[in-house]
């Protein structure tokens, strides 16, 4: 099989548009011919995981790019980093990490890139359109910029992402093409009426994740969903315990109004129910420790919090007045910390424990005071990494027990 | 089952083209280099894999295929960068993840380490491997089997 370049493309290789794009387009046509694509297709926007500093090779290669003279040929977000910019002091990290892993977050800037820092670019100005084919990195925006606004991104990371926004294009495979988008397993929710709280939908993402392997799940009996929040706890856990970059949700996602628009017509090659016992267990192995235990911290906004998800949060914080000094870190990208102060919505909050965290995330990087304590939170992603990334004990519940947590000191779940 | 003890030659193509020799190093499960190997000592960490404890310093990894996170990328390019990496991999189905770590780390360091997809049948750990580069610009893998007792495959 042969890949068809374009002049364009060709131009790029050969170096007339410059050293940097002719590597990007070197590396991405390589790649391209490793995955048996046939041609490479425009792209309107990209999302770059590549800001996480893992060593020297991810850095050195971003200053090629740079010394090259580089830069992005579409819109181009920026995933977290390892430092909150916004907020100085908050990461702590040894000088020979520090140095380095800040000049990636900025060597990126320097090819244009948007100083975005937020592994929620779908919730921001930057969000794509349904249809529009683009290059993310970043496994809970992939899922959710492919099944909730219907645009069109394979699982992109190191190196690729940014090959595809230096040459604008990426190559015309898997999740690009109409036909790779169709359902191929069904999830029957078999819950009797069930309640669309946060934590289904999170039990139902693990669940799906687990089962699906590389198969596009399609999910039918879901509740509709309160908000789109609801939708990106399901596709970050749903990427956390398995591989999956596009979900459909009868009636609910834009490629599934209906079973048949969801498997294009075709049967599902296998189905499986989820019962109320499934969802429990999956969730029970979210948590580490039983209710009563200590309370060391709460942690929400893994993915980054919408200001909605902002909105339900100030009120229960305003109810419970947790006074006990236990931290509560909010994840969040900075543009939606940016509105909140303009609208004076936090005034106050740090009394609670409030400490909102910009351009990073709480499991990727030292900022937590106390690592020996349990950190509730209210997401299965967070829940799943923490414990092995900065060895906390978590408990998972939904954000209103997270903060009525954080008011008696100890772990409180309702239901329970 | 005994082998052959001739040394036996057999093409292959190229994701990154490159000469290396070395022993092989063979496993029949796939290894994610992201989690599975340390790029500071090039020892296999992943404590669900066969190969735990060893070290692809200088190896010819052999395997079916890469796994896992595409985080595998930069750490290949990283430990090519260190000297960890093995000196080429045979796989028998291309790898997109390990194809770009190998592409980086050429681009930034002029390190070829070649990654070949080629045929894995009956090369054993130990075999000493050629891998150089034909006419036509196909692998030429040339397989010297270790001189060993007859052994069960």
């Amino acid at each position: 099989m042969t890949l068809e370049l374009t002049a364009q493309d060709k131009s790029m290789l050969d170096g007339e548009q410059g050293p940097s794009a002719a590597a990007a387009m070197k590396i991405l046509v390589a790649f391209s011919k490793a995955i048996g694509a046939r041609s490479l297709l425009d792209i309107s926007g990209a999302h770059i995981d590549g800001c996480l500093y893992h060593g020297k090779a991810g850095l050195d290669f971003v200053e090629r790019l740079v010394e090259g003279g580089g830069r992005v040929q579409v819109q181009t977000t920026l995933n977290v980093g390892s430092f909150d910019l916004i907020h100085p002091g908050m990461v702590k990290m040894p000088a020979a990490e520090e140095v380095p892993a800040r000049r990636l977050m900025k060597a990126h800037l320097e090819l244009g890139c948007q100083a975005t820092f937020t592994c929620a670019p779908y919730q921001t100005r930057f969000r794509p359109e349904s249809g529009q084919q683009i290059a993310w990195g970043e496994s809970n925006a992939i899922v959710f910029a492919n099944s909730v606004i219907g645009a069109r991104t394979n699982r992109y990371g190191d190196f690729i992402d940014l090959c595809c926004a230096m040459t604008g294009r990426a190559p015309a495979w898997g999740l690009h093409l109409s036909e790779n988008r169709r359902g191929r397993i069904l999830f029957e929710l078999d819950v009797p009426d069930p309640e669309p709280s946060d934590s289904l939908f999170v039990g139902v993402g693990l669940i799906i994740g687990q089962a699906s392997s590389d198969r596009i799940p399609v999910i039918a009996g879901l509740p509709q969903p309160r908000d789109e929040d609801q939708l990106k706890a399901l596709g970050a856990a749903a990427a956390t315990a398995g591989a999956v970059a596009l979900f459909h949700a009868v009636g609910i996602t834009p490629e599934a109004g209906t079973l048949d628009q969801a498997f294009q017509g075709m049967a599902p090659e296998e189905t499986i129910r989820i019962s109320r016992s499934d969802i429990d267990h999956a969730l029970a192995r979210l948590s580490g420790v039983p209710d009563g235990a200590p309370l060391a911290a709460v942690s929400l906004g893994t993915p980054h919090f919408s200001h909605e998800e902002w909105m339900r949060l100030l009120p229960l914080l305003r109810e419970a007045a947790p006074g006990r000094g236990i931290p509560i870190y909010v994840n969040t990208g900075r543009a939606t910390l940016a509105r909140l102060q303009e609208e004076g919505a936090l005034d106050g909050m740090e009394a609670f424990g409030l400490i909102p965290v910009a351009d990073t995330c709480t499991y990727v990087t030292s900022i937590l005071k106390r690592l020996d304590g349990v950190v509730m939170t209210n997401s299965g992603k967070w829940a799943h990494y923490a414990p092995g990334n900065i060895g906390v004990t978590v408990a998972f519940a939904e954000m209103r027990d997270c903060i009525r947590s954080a008011a008696v000191g100890h772990v409180l779940r309702s239901g329970t | 089952m005994t082998r052959s003890m001739e040394t036996f030659e057999r093409t292959g193509t190229f994701q990154l083209a490159g000469e290396a020799e070395g022993l092989a190093l063979v496993f029949s499960q796939p290894l994610s280099f992201w989690g599975g190997i340390d790029p500071e000592t090039g020892d296999i960490i992943d404590h669900s894999h066969p190969g735990l404890g060893q070290n692809v310093i200088g190896k010819i990894l052999v395997m079916p295929s890469g796994r896992g996170s595409s985080s595998s990328s930069s750490v290949l390019a990283e430990a090519i960068r260190r000297g960890t990496a093995p000196a080429g991999i045979l796989l028998q189905r291309p790898d997109p993840i390990l194809a770009v770590g190998a592409i980086v780390a050429e681009f930034l360091y002029d390190i070829r380490m070649p990654l070949v997809v080629c045929d894995i049948s009956s090369i054993a750990t130990g075999d000493r491997i050629a891998i150089g580069i034909g006419a036509d610009g196909r692998a030429i893998i040339g397989i010297q089997p270790v001189i060993a007792e007859p052994r069960h495959l």
